[in-house]
């Protein structure tokens, strides 16, 4: 038996979105720009989704813009605006510790042209407020960027309070709702989002397709420039049955959102609770404003990549943000930025559950995830010191 | 999981001469918990031969795995033969790593030396500080 419990990687495919996909590999399979009959059911069938996608989101569909992933939605969401603000000679951009990659190192690619880049700090339950968001704007501020739901540690942040407020000083807000779109409740009018960004993998839809939201008269700027897809904005023939497969998906999960998160959110505090009773550990995010499928921990004295190995041989698939992990030297920059110390960043362990995860896999995992934890730490010379009092404990 | 050889998986889930040796005549600590990874071993040493020896690891697959091999290929051995072990040896005793992770199995031979300087400085015995390198340093440690 293997559980899967690594749905903020990426998820399994829903059989609806499978076979929503499937007639447009081989019975609909024009190009949507050709202007003959098998062209043109697929221009069709294009339409269709995106007005199915524009309703979960609560947009016109001439706002939807069909982007190669989450990554790719960040990016033009962030240039887009920065190019705005630059042609009005606004140059300051507000956005957190803790995006995801596709965010920081975006800005850090604005930040090389001139633009000022501002990270809001996240504390140490992980979030930001409006009011940090209201004290931060600057009459040069052209965009807010603030993540719908942290990836890593799951909180979840005001996003509809932070709109607002933008909204009220005439700055455009971007969301990257990657891990929030069919999970958490998404109107872009209502939470006045200018831009957002989602990604279908994540919802148990197809790998390599996602939205890039724009409100109607934000200007995009094109960085896949050719043919005239997508309003001209994204060039490339579209990817009609991935299209297919994230709309069939989010229909899917919007429709089933509040059971979903019930029945998965009771798994995790089940998770939570059983876990939090390890010695010397400690829940990661926002207890309260959480993802409903997110437990995320840190153990102190062992290794997050050793951990996962070892859960692995025992069928158990999870993450972690340790270094060895991350392919980098150092742990993830989300757990240094809700203040965890390098050696307790190391030993994280990120648990991301979906409706398809059963009780007894949970149980599963109480069982398991204590013992390695214990071998781990019987072998670990940090843990040593930390028993005999030679070093101190930090969790 | 790919990532890994065979022998690496074989040596992370069945560690060799894991745990403490009391009373060890030479114990070496280096790496440091910021970066990840600390690897403690414990000599037993009699007429110059390594007798016995343990390890204790706080780190990733890999660093547990490079320890558990150094300790096997040391077991036995001379004390020159211990400190001529070095991290190449170790990674391809292990059927390779790969390149990011080379800097994990550094900690192996630096601990080996790190408890032979001890069991040197306990028992008064003059060596050439040149060959015990100052370890623990998380840059040096780093160096890929
Ligand atoms: C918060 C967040 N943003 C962006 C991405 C990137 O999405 P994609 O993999 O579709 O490019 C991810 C997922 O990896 C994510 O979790």
């Amino acid at each position: 038996m293997m559980i899967y419990a690594d749905n903020a990687a990426t998820t399994k495919m829903s059989s609806t979105a499978i076979r929503a996909m499937l007639p447009y590999m081989d019975q609909v399979y024009g190009n949507p720009s050709s202007l003959h009959t098998a062209g043109q059911q697929a221009a069709e069938a294009l339409q269709s989704a995106r007005e199915r996608i524009a309703v979960c989101l609560g947009c016109q569909p001439r706002e939807i813009y069909f982007t190669s992933g989450g990554s790719e939605a960040d990016n033009q969401a962030l240039i887009s605006a920065a190019k705005i603000g630059e042609r009005k000679g606004k140059k300051h951009i507000i956005s957190t510790a803790f995006e995801h990659h596709a965010v920081l190192h975006t800005l850090q690619g604005l930040e090389k042209q001139g633009f000022e880049v501002e990270l809001l700090p996240v504390g140490e339950a992980g979030t930001v407020t409006a009011q940090q968001v209201a004290d931060a704007i600057r009459d040069d501020t052209c965009l807010v960027s603030v993540m719908y739901a942290n990836n890593e540690i799951g909180s979840v942040l005001p996003v509809g309070e932070i709109g607002k407020v933008c909204r009220e000083r005439g700055v455009v807000f971007h969301t990257d709702a990657v891990q929030a779109a069919g999970h958490l409740p998404i109107d872009v009018r209502e939470q006045c989002i200018d831009l957002l960004s989602l990604s279908a993998h994540k919802f148990h839809g197809p790998k390599g397709i996602g939205v890039l939201y724009a409100r109607q008269g934000l200007t995009l700027t094109t960085l896949i420039a050719g043919g005239a897809q997508e309003r001209g904005k994204r060039a490339g023939t579209e990817n009609i049955p991935a299209i297919m497969g994230m709309a069939a998906a989010l229909e899917e999960a919007c429709a089933h959102m509040e059971n979903n998160a019930r029945a998965v959110s009771a798994l995790r505090d089940k998770l939570i609770a059983g876990l939090s009773k390890i010695p010397h550990s400690a829940l990661n995010g926002d207890p309260v404003h959480r993802l409903p499928g997110n437990v995320s921990f840190c153990f102190e004295g062992i290794e997050g990549e050793s951990l996962l190995l070892l859960l692995d041989a025992k069928g158990i698939c999870a993450s972690s943000g340790s270094a060895c992990t991350s392919g980098s030297l150092d742990p993830s920059h989300v757990l240094l930025a809700i203040g965890r110390p390098h050696e307790v960043a190391h030993g994280s362990l990120r648990l991301s559950l979906c409706h398809w995860n059963t009780e007894e896999e949970v149980d599963e995992m109480l069982r398991v995830i204590p013992q390695v934890v214990e071998y781990l730490r019987n072998m670990s010379p940090m843990w040593k010191d930390q028993k005999s009092g030679k070093r101190t404990f930090v969790l | 999981m790919a990532l890994y050889t065979k022998t690496v998986m074989d040596h992370f889930m069945n560690p060799r001469n894991v745990g403490e040796i009391e009373n060890a005549d030479g114990v070496g600590e280096v790496g440091n918990a910021k970066c990840g990874d600390i690897m403690k071993m414990y000599l037993k040493i009699k007429d110059g031969i390594i007798e016995d020896i343990k390890f204790e690891t706080f780190g990733c697959g890999n660093a547990i795995a490079s320890s558990s091999m150094a300790t096997e290929m040391i077991k036995g051995k001379s004390i020159e033969e211990a400190l001529a072990v070095t991290n190449k040896q170790v990674v391809e005793a292990l059927g390779g790593l790969p390149v990011h992770k080379l800097h994990c199995s550094v900690l192996a031979e630096e601990a080996v030396k790190s408890a032979v300087k001890d069991y040197y400085d306990r028992n008064g015995i003059p060596y050439d500080k040149k060959r015990f390198p100052d370890c623990g340093n998380c840059e040096a440690c780093h160096m890929v």
